[in-house]
């Protein structure tokens, strides 16, 4: 391991919490001693929850704190090897076959020429494999559960020996382990085989305390009172019967939003007006507006007068 | 590093990773190394920091969390307790009584030898056929009720059925001759192997099966056919992948991996096992509700179909049934209901429930008998699009 890159990982969970807390990325403990042991047994961490939790930025903070690339593979259903791993250039080998039928080329020099590296288009999964030692990537497989399963079997190889197989080239590993980091928003069940090779967490929602720190250091100009009505508000709103609970990301919008509008406290009809940003599904909203929105306010408020957001 | 090599420690996760064994997790000897090696990396300093290194390491699934925090309460708290575990693992020694309750799993585990504690409640079952009743029947269902000629022709009636509803276009290529789009990869190949010409190859898209789920339901008015449906949703569980069944009364129970067994008999008893609410009361639109919930967004979101058997008499008088068969119906695909009452030539869909839930049914099809599965099978290798 080279001493560039041992530098620059936390040597406790303390350290990869300041770490997270430097980039305003508010984090539990126990999902910073996750990604403390991933750092550490280099191995890939595998992270699952509801959607804006804060799985995909996580994965951003951390390369950005530690000061390394970030590869980021988005997954898709029907994502193959031609744009998850590599593709050859066609146009330019049959270039090259023409080429090399004009000057007398042999078959056998050419079919070495026209597999060299050159012709190879480097996709985001054998970036990460060929990155340079000095500045190993993270390397983000992004809701994966998104994919089928035949691609997930193909991570196995990578995820478990860090290496690649192309017929017509070879083996090649990574030099240097990249981290990794893999979401999923469990639309379906991931097989056991792959999260065996992980480290696996459940990002879950935040507690009201912990809410309110991430709104109030992603938004330093936002007024107290509201960040706290906010959180408070939204803190009871996934204590509903509702088909998608607000996440984080969510909470932020909306914050962000109120702020837009320069309001410094909630009223009911506001949220009426703003519940678009929050809630996502019409049923859900339909459910909420008005009188159960009203009601939640109330409720909100009286938590807040009464023991404050710090232990509720 | 705070943590000597040749402490116990060794010893006490290999004796915690039983225990998470023998509760039903899935631990194999890789994890326990690699919990070794993660412990040794962060130092016996904090309680709550070990409970998140084990976590990361041995679970797969955050459904495992509850019984994975137990266990870890139990095995890292109480140094005796955990003595007298490891005590009760080995076949010939006793559990003494324990202090606290503890899951029902763990304690399973812990006395692998004695059964487990009877349901309360052994109630005697009575008729309850088109007529939903109210109360929970926690009983098992007897599956050798069935008379062996029954079990012969259902048997083999059934074995022959397979659902072949229409495949779907994924968007990976398979190497086909007839294909349209040109295969360049291959191509390219082909021309170094040959001479002067370059030979095309081609390619066409991947077809695959639709996700199929299956919701049966097994309250009392529906007893007389329930066992009929079971053999069924069997019989398509095994004739392909992708088929997740359920069941369904007052609660809703995911039976896929009971009815996975080839083999039936063994299929049948583990699910009567698994299902606590055999011939009871109906309550479609609470069990479709849990069903949106906590499974639909995990299984119909590539395309599935989902099949509804149920006579339609709920017992909650079709309370929010309206909205759930809705939810429902907008994240399948396609639809399908099978309703037994339909035999009857003057059936007329007069029940609430029925008519919360009709509306929103892409197909409705009557499932009474063999016979009856038979022709549903052949109305759905037909072209189904065209029949809606």
């Amino acid at each position: 391991m080279l001493d560039s890159v041992k530098n620059v990982i936390p040597n406790s969970i303390d350290e990869t919490l300041a770490l997270l807390r430097k980039e305003n990325y508010i984090a539990e403990r126990s999902l910073a001693t996750s990604l403390y042991l991933a750092l550490k047994m280099q191995k890939p961490l595998f992270l699952e929850g509801e959607a804006g939790v804060g799985k995909t930025e996580i994965a951003k903070v951390l390369a950005q704190g530690l000061g390394r690339p970030l590869i980021r593979l988005q997954c898709y259903e029907g994502l193959d090897m031609a744009s998850a791993v590599y593709e050859w250039n066609y146009p330019r080998q049959m270039l090259e076959i023409r080429l090399a039928e004009a000057s007398g080329v042999g078959r056998g020099e050419l079919a070495k020429n026209v597999f060299a590296d050159e012709f190879l288009i480097e996709r985001p999964l054998l970036q990460a494999l060929r990155a340079e030692p000095s500045e190993t990537p993270l390397l983000l497989i992004d809701e994966l559960d998104r994919t089928d399963e035949p691609f997930e079997a193909f991570l196995l190889e990578i995820l478990s020996d860090f290496q690649i197989t192309i017929p017509e080239i070879g083996t090649i590993k990574a030099s240097q382990r990249p981290l990794v980091i893999i979401t999923s928003n469990r639309t379906r069940e991931v097989h056991d085989a792959l999260k065996r090779r992980c480290l696996y967490h459940w990002v879950d929602y935040p507690d009201a305390h912990r809410e309110l720190a991430i709104v109030q250091a992603r938004m330093p100009h936002i007024a107290s009172q509201l960040s706290e009505e906010v959180v408070s508000f939204v803190q009871l709103l996934r204590e509903e019967d509702l088909f998608k609970h607000p996440g984080i990301a969510e909470t932020l919008d909306w914050a962000e939003a109120l702020v837009q509008l320069d309001k410094v406290v909630l009223a009911p009809d506001l949220i009426d007006d703003t519940l678009g940003t929050l809630l996502k599904y019409q049923d859900d909203i339909a459910a909420i507006r008005g009188s159960e929105a009203a009601r939640l306010l109330e409720q909100a408020k009286l938590k807040l007068a009464g023991t404050g957001l710090a232990r509720s | 590093m705070p943590v000597p090599n040749g402490g116990r420690l060794t010893d006490n996760l290999l004796g915690f990773a039983r225990l998470l064994r023998a509760c039903g997790l899935p631990v194999g000897t890789g994890s326990i190394l690699e919990a070794t090696t993660a412990v040794q990396l962060l130092g016996l300093r904090s309680r709550t920091d070990l409970h998140a290194c084990l976590a990361a390491v041995f679970l797969t699934r955050c459904e495992q969390k509850p019984l994975f925090d137990q266990a870890f309460e139990m095995f890292w708290q109480n140094p005796k307790l955990m003595e007298r575990m490891l005590g009760a693992l080995l076949p010939t020694v006793h559990s003494p009584d324990r202090a606290q309750p503890v899951s029902r799993r763990i304690g399973e585990a812990l006395t692998p030898g004695q059964p487990p504690p009877q349901e309360a409640q052994q109630s005697v079952e009575f008729d309850a056929r088109f007529s939903a009743s109210d109360q929970e029947l926690l009983q098992k269902k007897d599956f050798a009720q069935m008379s062996a000629q029954e079990i012969a022709a259902a048997k083999a009636a059934i074995k022959r059925l397979s659902l072949p509803l229409p495949e779907i276009r994924t968007r990976r290529f398979i190497a086909d001759l007839a294909g349209k789009n040109i295969d360049m990869r291959r191509t390219l190949r082909a021309v170094m192997r040959q001479s002067d010409s370059i030979p095309l190859q081609f390619r066409r898209k991947r077809t695959r099966k639709p996700t199929l789920i299956v919701l049966c339901d097994i309250s009392g008015s529906m007893s007389q056919y329930s066992r009929l449906f079971l053999h069924f949703m069997h019989a398509v569980t095994n004739d392909r992948d992708r088929v997740y069944s359920f069941v369904f009364g007052t609660r809703l129970s995911h039976i896929s991996r009971q009815l996975a067994h080839r083999d039936i008999d063994i299929a049948l008893s583990r699910t009567a096992e698994a299902v606590a609410d055999w011939s009871g009361g109906t309550r479609i639109g609470a069990c479709l509700a849990q069903f949106n919930r906590q499974w639909s967004r995990r299984l119909l979101s590539q395309g599935g179909i989902t099949l509804l058997i149920s006579d339609g008499l709920d017992r909650d008088e079709a309370q929010g049934l309206r909205k759930e068969m809705q939810r429902l119906s907008r994240s399948s695909r396609r639809l399908i209901w099978l309703n037994p009452l339909l035999r009857y030539d003057q059936f007329e869909p007069k029940a609430r429930g029925i008519q919360a839930m009709l509306p929103f049914v892409d197909e409705f099809m009557s499932a009474h008998n063999i016979e009856s599965l038979t022709h549903l099978v052949t109305l759905l290798s037909g072209d189904i699009e065209s029949q809606s």
